[in-house]
């Protein structure tokens, strides 16, 4: 009746899942409480959780991944304390059958449930603004999209109380992954989970591509759109050329796993080696989907804080989309290891080298757009110039790691650890908290307080530096990855010092807990009045803080390149405009209810319950029929309402130029 | 700046209708004529042996171009631009996936042991 | 960058429609091109499942191979339905542009009919396979060729739902927008199986049976 699932799922005799799933669960039952009793469930479920505005669907992406860092950090600490302590004959605190779930939940939730919702987050609530428009292109789909990213991430997180975790690495490798050497639950949990939030992100990048090039305000042409949308674009791309990779992969290892075959299994001929060849065809792409939204944010934080137009705009562009192109032709330097010839390893390591070429155009492009300009030294500034110099010597250890005889003694090892570390945090996590800091008052209102938003910066830059520049030596050293235990002594003093940097992050996530409880309490003193705080250069500036739910009472004539600068030169227009009724979206409960069906499909089949899993198949096509034949999913404001609330803000153009 | 061409004023969305059912009987008879083809070139003795996967291929790619241009309406004029980049664009994530999967997969043995000596080390 | 080759670059980058002189484009465009886009990401998907079936296509672990399985007039038979099932998929778009009740529904029956015939024919294959023994788990060349075959037959299976959901949809809500934008995706999507198709039958039964 409930196929493997029994009581004993549960880790009764685990204290530390055990522990944290009850404080889990009864802060969850005490939100819910408080929001019943408060009488805040009616506006939650209408203003945010059946929304399907961009707007609301970006800052819901961001709270996902701010929480999940919370819990991605957290398996991060386990492990330094763990390696700091488990040298020779002291075995630490965590048994090795925990510390493979605490490795694989890390990267796993790091990579899919912090970095993409943030990086989706960002881009879904800036890029239609930066393209004077209304809302992306499908806007109940964007809704959808979040909560099956919710979905997944609800299924990660059972698997701490309710069986267990994967214990093969955020990649599941076979033939480890395979139903021989992974019996249980783990594997599964990781597969459907993936699968569900996989589904969401395809679409997002369907959405986003669609939008951005066939919706733009008039007169924004190609090279007229902010170089934050063009990061938006190649990302997006790379998300609808990517991800079905891995869909067809995980695909393959799921038949594996519940009908026998024999794709990657050691037995039936299947190939093992097949899979990691795929799942670094997606893998490599992925990784720049994560960064250059990245560089896009750095893009517009340096040209609005240097007071300049971003140096060299049409190389700008030309870099992010040949890095689009040669994404895709760099996977090998994943598995240099894996036994290919000298002519195709050679070929992988040239093209590596050759990617590093357009990011080294964009670095520059950054300085000179600095250089002649006059640097405000905000805390998003702050994040770019640490990202420029922790990036630049991040990308440098990869070219190293680029030469695959350098990578025969160093795959694999703490130095490949630090390097990708130290190219994701100095790249992506700098890049969302610079966005996060930058737009922010966009969002809500108010700007963040910037002496917090300054301690957390140098706190997470020396921490990050204290916590991964160690990790370089003990790979140097010949120390691996994922050791839960080690018999070196000499290796201690170091992971010492990666711990201590670990504890230095954590200070600096705790600080920047308190810039958002201090700036909320403080907002009435840095209200942001006119919607322009950073005399900005993009048309997000050009609206009230927070916009209205159309963006645009009237869609932007754009004439140039960074169209609001332009707007402001020119002064405020000389006649009031002709306000027109707007068509907009209503809201829709499509998503969440799908994202429940979704949760239950997923739940049912790691727990082979079949019945349930075809009741939430059935949910789900029940769900899709009723959306389909839904004829009230448009209402019209009308020009008179568009009008009183244009006017509720008051004259903003003379007050920002 | 230069003088800029004018821009289409209209993109037609991808697979748009044609007027008339020309179209689909062109497509209709062009890729019937491909599939015999092909079936017949699989089985034939008339085409050397090596070289019928590479018949079969052309094959097989013109009847897809058949499909696209008489049954999609693709076509190359401007306002169908945006539809045929991301054709392109597809086609070489298709390619780059597959080429290389098989180049890479091929290759992979290389440093591999022979089966026989592999076997051996195994008792 | 010189004024020339900058004129060039804005000239290249103009050159593709959509330069954006007028504004967010019509609803119509917006929903087919999105769902062209879904499309190319769905041919990533195939080649994925081509790829690995062409490297585990002789991986056989003692059992039979393509050439002793395949029936090639199974296979004209599959590729004849699905080709006429296009072409009257054709002939229901032009229906469905002129508002003609009748010949959508016509055009959608003979489209569905041939359809299932084809999902038929796949599906004796498959069954008598299975039952001698040669199912997808007896080697990794009959896992590839099951699920990659297998896949494209469900997308047509799903296409079949899907069909019959939008005549429902033309009966109670008539040719409304989004009804006749739906339709055009669903004739998008028909015609890039067939596509798939035609890489399935020469890579995997012509070539394969070889």
């Amino acid at each position: 009746m409930f196929g493997k699932l029994t009581w004993s799922a549960i880790p009764w005799s685990q204290p530390v899942p055990l522990i944290t799933g009850v404080a889990v669960f009864a802060i969850v039952l005490g939100v819910l409480a408080l929001v019943i009793v408060k009488g805040w469930w009616p506006y939650l479920w209408r203003e945010w959780i059946t929304s399907v505005d961009h707007k609301r669907i970006g800052v819901m992406y961001v709270i996902l991944g701010l929480v999940m860092l919370l819990r991605g950090f957290s398996d991060a600490i386990m492990m330094r304390s763990q390696q700091a302590i488990a040298v020779g004959t002291a075995h630490g605190w965590m048994p090795p059958e925990h510390y493979d779930q605490v490795f694989s939940a890390h990267g796993t939730i790091m990579i899919f449930f912090v970095a993409m919702p943030f990086v989706i987050g960002l881009i879904n609530f800036v890029m239609p603004l930066q393209l004077g428009i209304r809302d992306v292109a499908f806007p109940v789909l964007n809704s959808i999209s979040f909560w099956l990213t919710c979905a997944g991430v609800l299924l990660v997180n059972i698997s701490l109380v309710v069986g267990e975790f994967a214990r093969t690495g955020w990649l599941a490798y076979p033939p480890l992954s395979e139903l021989a050497y992974s019996p249980g639950v783990g594997v599964d949990y990781y597969l459907w989970s993936l699968q569900i939030s996989g589904l969401g992100t395809l679409m997002t990048g369907v959405n986003f591509v669609t939008t951005i090039l066939k919706m733009r305000a008039p007169g924004m042409r190609y090279t007229r759109m902010p170089v934050f949308c063009w990061t938006a674009l190649a990302s997006s791309l790379l998300i609808v050329a990517a991800f079905p990779i891995l869909t067809a992969t995980f695909a393959m290892l799921l038949l594996d796993r519940y009908l026998g075959m024999h794709f990657f299994t050691n037995t039936g001929g299947g190939n093992a080696m097949m899979y990691i060849n795929l799942i670094w065809a997606w893998g490599h792409p992925e990784v720049y989907i994560l960064i250059l939204p990245a560089f896009g944010i750095f893009s517009e934080v340096i040209a609005t804080f240097s007071g300049k137009p971003l140096f060299g705009y049409r190389s700008m562009v030309t870099a992010t989309m040949a890095i689009c192109i040669l994404s895709f032709l760099v996977w090998l330097h994943h598995f240099f290891t894996m036994g290919a010839g000298a002519d195709v390893n050679g070929f992988f390591g040239v093209m590596t080298m050759i990617i590093a070429v357009p990011t080294g155009v964009k670095v520059f492009n950054w300085l000179f757009t600095i250089y002649g300009g006059r640097l405000v030294f905000s805390t998003p500034i702050l994040w770019s110039l640490g990202f420029m110099v922790t990036f630049v010597i991040g990308g440098m250890t990869g070219v190293l790691l680029a030469v695959p005889p350098a990578d025969f003694v160093l795959h694999n090892s703490l130095f490949l650890i630090a390097h990708f570390h130290n190219v994701i945090i100095g790249g992506v996590v700098f890049g969302v908290m610079a966005g996060y800091n930058y737009w922010f008052p966009k969002a809500f209102g108010f700007t963040l307080d910037e002496r917090l938003g300054k301690a957390s910066f140098w706190c997470w830059l020396i921490g990050f530096y204290l916590a991964f520049m160690p990790l370089y030596v003990l790979g140097l050293m010949g120390m691996t990855r994922r050791m839960q235990h080690y018999s070196n002594p000499a290796w201690q003093p170091w992971l010492i010092v990666a711990a201590a940097g670990a504890a230095l992050i954590l200070v600096g996530v705790v600080l920047q807990i308190a810039q958002l409880i201090v700036s909320i309490r403080t907002r009435q003193a840095r209200r942001d009045l006119t919607g322009d705080p950073w005399n900005g250069r993009t048309l997000e500036w050009s609206t009230p803080s927070p916009p209205p739910a159309y963006n645009f009472a009237v869609l932007p004539k754009v004439e140039g390149i960074d169209a609001w600068w332009a707007m402001k030169q020119a002064g405020a227009p000389r006649a009031a405009p002709t306000y027109e009724p707007i068509e907009a979206p209503r809201n829709s409960a499509a998503g969440f209810i799908a994202a429940f069906f979704a949760v239950m499909i997923g739940f049912a089949l790691i727990w082979h319950i079949w019945w349930l899993a075809l009741v939430g198949i059935l949910g789900a096509f029940v769900t899709v029929l009723t959306s389909a034949w839904r004829l009230d999913d448009e209402e019209e404001i009308p020009a008179a309402e568009v009008a009183r609330l244009e006017a509720s803000h008051g004259p903003r153009l003379e007050q920002g130029a | 700046m230069a003088n800029l061409p004018s821009i289409a004023t209209r993109d037609r969305a991808p697979g748009a209708i044609a007027p008339g059912v020309g179209s689909y009987l062109i497509g209709l008879g062009l890729a019937a004529i491909l599939t015999g083809a092909s079936f017949w070139a699989a089985g034939t003795h008339l085409i050397w042996s090596q070289a019928v996967p590479i018949a079969l291929a052309v094959l097989a790619i013109a009847q897809m171009g058949v499909h696209l241009v008489f049954f999609l309406h693709l076509s190359s004029s401007p306002d169908n631009t945006n539809n045929i980049l991301a054709l392109a664009f597809g086609i070489l994530i298709v390619f780059l996936v597959v080429a290389g999967s098989l180049w890479i997969m091929a290759n992979l043995n290389n440093n591999m042991l022979p089966m026989s000596e592999l076997m051996r080390m195994q008792r | 960058m010189t004024d020339a080759t900058a004129d060039m670059f804005d000239e290249g980058v103009l050159a593709l429609e959509g330069g954006g002189d007028e504004g967010p484009a019509p609803r119509d465009i917006i929903v087919s091109y999105g769902f062209w886009i879904f499309i190319l990401s769905d041919m990533v998907l195939f080649s994925a499942l081509f790829a690995s079936y062409a490297v585990l296509a002789g991986r056989t672990a003692g059992g039979p191979s393509g050439a002793q399985l395949f029936d090639l007039r199974r296979v004209f038979a599959e590729t004849a339905c699905l080709l006429l099932s296009s072409f009257c998929c054709g002939l229901m778009s032009l229906s469905i542009e002129a508002r003609r009740v009748r010949g959508t529904y016509i055009g959608a029956a003979l489209t569905f009919a041939l359809g299932a015939a084809f999902l038929a024919l796949e599906l004796s294959e498959f069954v008598g396979m299975v039952a001698a023994g040669d199912g997808p788990s007896r080697s990794a060349f009959l896992s590839a060729f099951f699920t990659l075959v297998g896949t494209h037959g469900a997308h047509v299976t799903c296409g079949l739902i899907w069909l019959t959901v939008m005549m429902a949809q033309v009966a109670t809500l008539g040719f409304r927008d989004k009804v006749v934008r739906r339709l055009r995706c669903f004739a998008l999507f028909w015609h890039a199986l067939d596509i798939v198709w035609v890489a399935l039958f020469t890579v995997v039964y012509l070539i394969g049976a070889r």
